[in-house]
Formats: structure tokens, sequence, C-alpha cells
């Protein structure tokens, strides 16, 4: 009796265990398959062609895999979205954390997780319709999709990851680091910038990695007012096209080698991604101690 | 008196900083109810009963979004019903039974790199793992995004579980119950409330996910029950959203999902909130 009993437990214990290692079999799987259908076509375009290259044309006579418009594309639109989103965000997040009533606070952080949960496809939608004309109204160039309306279109939707954590990491500082600067003669806003936020800095520094890692790995929205043109993203109103919408904008009708340097790009993508986790997780280790 | 007493400097520092935290307030704030009206406005007056009840005909040239709205139900029933067993299994597992910090470490380190991973990589992957080997559907849609939600559902009863109190446990083992049925009967009940809260952040994911979706489970508009429609390629609500936009120009149709979707993530929220300030209580007591 007492050794069937024990058999059941170890049996359930196994279980268990197997269920727990499912995420590790995720990662792994993910990766695995992403090197091996990623390898071959960097293999037959050459690794420093494939990255280096500037021209796109997978579908011309003579095709050309060269995917640094798409790299840099990715990296200016991110640095662009981070460069608008950042400053709004952390300037919310300062405000709702340490002056905002409580009930500012609660409505505002309802109205920020609503941004949060807004598909974006919906962003794709209203950017198309608001933002693609307006911007070539306004700058009155012949085409409004471009790297600009990617760029603002990804700052609103970095925007919640950036003030949540944000807000995580300022309401965590001891109230006693403030108390003792309002004491020395500060200021209530000096205090709050100049030894709050200090205090903050990990938390508010994986804010904005998060932010990076958001806006790098946006397809939808992007596919839908980037307009998509493998174009070296020379200027703000040039149509161009990411990592991400150059994995997708083909896929559906490539094949050979063509979709095999989709998944290569694919794979580009993933290393990106996981340097950025790797950031993230520093950051965040650090807030914790 | 201190007002009086502060360098100009000082002072202009102090009206710099208030005025740009309100102008970011300000537009953070009127961002969000932009976006609400805009699409509310445009969309809603699009939505008729006749939109919501059929599907779309070449022969009538008109579109209905009932098989989208369909494959949304199925795709969030198929995924939930996969994806809890596991996660909350994982989540028993890290805070019940491993010994091991290493491989908790390892667990978790896991858990946050796939909650990391843009959906559209997911998609890929999706493709080659689920639908080269069982074709475009919705269930292949459904299993690459139980692996999205997976890290969710882990946390969300991970933190449940961490807030049942050792004494329980301790209580139940002092009784002579074995480890399994002290998870059965002390630690399981313990976790609804993590697995709700889990459940609701899975829904809207799954809702709102598109680019995970688009090479897995494909963009068909048929109406079919729950088991034929699992077998058979279908778009969801955004997807629908994106083909319309983008493809067919059809953006009437394309807002009338929009104003559907916004007013399925605020009542998400709504209920994610609701639920938490329901379990603080309950917990406080």
């Amino acid at each position: 009796m007492k050794k069937k009993s024990n058999m059941f437990e170890k049996v359930i214990h196994i279980i268990f265990l197997l269920l727990g290692l499912i995420t590790v079999g995720c990662v792994l799987l993910i990766t695995i398959y992403l090197v091996i259908s990623g390898i071959p076509a960097i293999r037959e375009i050459g690794l420093v062609d494939f990255l280096f290259g500037k021209e796109w044309a997978s579908t011309a006579s003579e095709p050309k895999y060269g995917i640094l418009p798409f790299i840099l594309t990715s990296i200016y639109g991110t640095a662009g979205a981070i460069l608008i989103g950042v400053p709004v965000g952390f300037m919310t997040a300062v405000y709702l954390s340490k002056l905002a009533s409580p009930k500012v606070k609660s409505v505002m952080q309802s109205a920020v997780s609503l941004l949060a949960g807004i598909p974006s496809v919906v962003y794709g939608l209203v950017g198309m319709l608001v933002l693609v004309p307006g911007i070539r109204k306004i700058f009155n160039v012949p085409d409004g999709a471009s790297l600009l309306a990617a760029i603002i279109v990804l700052a609103i939707m970095i925007l919640p990851s950036i003030i949540k954590m944000s807000i995580t990491a300022l309401d965590a500082v001891p109230k006693e680091y403030e108390d003792a600067s309002l004491a020395l003669g500060t200021t209530p806003i000096e205090t709050y910038f100049k030894v709050s936020v200090p205090a903050a800095k990990s938390g508010i520094a994986a804010s904005v990695v998060l932010g990076v890692g958001r806006a790098i790995g946006e397809a939808m929205a992007v596919m839908m007012v980037a307009g998509n043109v493998p174009n070296m993203p020379d200027s703000l109103f040039q149509s161009v096209r990411f990592l991400t919408t150059a994995v997708s904008s083909e896929m559906a009708y490539s094949s050979g080698l063509q979709r095999q340097a989709l998944f290569s790009i694919a794979l580009v993508l993933f290393l990106f991604i996981m340097l950025i986790n790797a950031a993230l997780n520093f950051f965040l280790k650090r807030e914790k101690e | 008196m201190l007002k009086q007493s502060l360098s100009k400097k000082r002072k202009g520092y102090e009206v710099l900083m208030k005025a740009m935290m309100l102008l970011s307030v300000g537009l953070t704030a009127a961002l969000v109810l932009f976006l609400l009206a805009y699409v509310l406005v445009q969309g809603v007056p699009n939505i008729t009963w006749e939109l919501l009840s059929t599907k779309p005909s070449y022969l009538t040239e008109r579109i209905g979004i009932l098989p989208d709205i369909l494959n949304t139900v199925y795709i969030v029933l198929a995924t939930l019903l996969i994806v809890l067993p596991l996660g909350v299994g994982a989540a028993i597992y890290l805070t019940e039974y491993a010994s091991n910090q290493k491989v908790v470490g390892i667990i978790e380190y896991a858990a946050e790199t796939l909650s990391g991973i843009p959906s559209i990589i997911y998609g890929l992957v999706g493709m080659l793992l689920f639908s080269n080997s069982m074709g475009t559907c919705l269930m292949a849609g459904a299993l690459t995004l139980v692996i999205m939600n997976l890290p969710t559902i882990m946390r969300t009863t991970q933190e449940s579980l961490k807030t049942v109190p050792q004494s329980y446990r301790e209580g139940a083992f002092g009784l002579g119950a074995g480890k399994w049925r002290v998870v059965r009967t002390v630690v399981l009940p313990g976790c609804v409330d993590g697995v709700i809260t889990g459940c609701i952040l899975s829904v809207g994911r799954i809702i709102g996910e598109s680019a995970a979706l688009l090479f897995t489970a494909g963009f068909a508009h048929a109406v079919n029950g729950i088991i034929d429609g699992l077998a058979a390629p279908g778009a969801t609500l955004t997807v629908a959203l994106y083909v319309y936009a983008k493809e067919q120009g059809e953006f009437g149709v394309a807002f009338a999902i929009a104003a559907i979707l916004m007013v399925l993530t605020v009542l998400i929220n709504f209920a994610a909130t609701l639920v938490q300030k329901h379990f603080a209580k309950r917990r406080s007591l």
C-alpha cells in the first residue's frame, strides 16, 4: 500500500516537472526552428551580402537579397519612437506616481491600460486614415505612408509599457528618501526629479528597453502605415519596410530561396530581440537589488 | 515664504518641469480619448444586424462578419482549454514541487523570454511547427497562441499561489495528506483568482492578436460549427480587419470591426480591474 502511493506521488511529480519544463522546451523549439530554417539562405547568399547588401529585389530576374534597408529602418524607426515616446511616457509616469491625486492616477492608469490593450491592427487602421493623409497634407509629399508615420504609431504603442513600468519603479522609491530631501529644503518637484528618479533609474531604464522590444517587434500596425517599399531609409518621408514587415509582406507568395531568405530575416530579428531581452533582464535584476 | 526664497533658476526649473509633466499627461489623455471617440464614431454607424449575422457574399456584394466573430470565439476557447492545464501545471511545479533553485531560474527565464518574443516570430514558427503538418487552420493558430499565452497564465497563477498561506499546506501535511492530495485540495482552490485573472488577460491578448494568426490560421470567411471550424482555415476579427482595410479598401467594415474590438478591450480591462479588486479585498479579510 505504502509503496503504491509512493509510486503514485512520483508519477505526479514527474508530470508536474514536465509541465514546468514546457516553457523551456518552447524556447528551445523556437530557437532551433529559426536557426535551422534561417541558416541555409544566409549560406547561399553569403553573410556579408545578406546583412550589408543595400538592395532587396527578391522577385527580380536576378534576385538580390540585401537586408540592410530593413535593419536600418527597424533601428531608425525604433530610435524615433523612443525619442518621442520616452520623454512623454516618463513625464507622465512621474506626474502620475508623485503628483496626481489618487483619483486622477487611477483614471489615467485605466486609460493607459486601455491604450495597451488596443489591438495593433486598430492602431494601423487609424494611422492609415488619419496619420498618413495628415502627413501628406502637412508636409506636402506625394504619399504619407512613410517612416515618419510608422515612428509616430510606434511611439504611441510603446507609451503604455513605458508609463506602466516607470510608475511601478517610481512608486517603489522609499518615502524616507523623499522626506530627507524635502527636509533639506528642496521643493517637491526638485525632490522627485533629483532624488526619486535617480533612485528608480534601473526600473525606468528597463521600461525603455521594454519599449525598444515592443517597437522593433511590432508588425501589423507598421505594415499598414509604413508603405512597405524596400527603400533605404534616407528620409523620414520615404516609404520603408521594417524587419517584421519584410517577413510578413512576402510570406504569402514566396518560394525557394526567397522564402528561405524570409526565415533568415526572422532569425536576424530574433537575435535583436534576444539581445534586448538580455538587457531587460539585466536592468530588472538591478532594480530588484 | 518658501516660494519667495527660491532663486530664479530654481523657479524656472520648477515651472518648466511642471509644464512638461502636465503637457505629457494631457497628451496621453487626449490620445486615449481621441482614439476611443474616433473609432467609435467611425465604426458604430456601420454596425448593422446584417453585418453581424451574415457571411460575405460575392453574389449580393455584401460583407458580413459572422464567420469572423465565430472564429474568434472558437480560437479563444481552444487556446484557453489547452493553455490552462499547461500554465497552471507549470506554476504548481514552480511553487510546490521544484526544490532546485537553478531549475526554477531556468524555467522563469524561459517564460520571460517567451513573453518578449514578437508575435510575427510566433506566427512564423507556428507556421513551421503546426500549419506545415496539420494545414492552415484555426487549430494551428490556437496552438501558436497557446505558446504565446503560457507565460501569462503561469505568472498570474504563480502569484496567486504565493498568497496561499504556508500554514494551510503544513496543516494538511500534518493530518497525513500526501503531496498530491495537498495540491489538489489546498493549493488548487487557492489559485482560482490567478487563473481567472490570467484568463481575462489572455482573452484580451488573443482577441487583439493578428500577426501570429495570419500565416497559421489563414483568412477564410466560412461559417462552421466549432469542430469543423477548428479544422478549417478562418480569419479572426483582427485578421479580418486587416484584410478589409489593407487589401480590399473596405474601411466601413474595418471601422465597424475596430469599434467592436475597442468595446471588447474596454470590457476586458474593466473585468480585469474588477476581478483584481475583488480578490485583493477578499485576501485582506
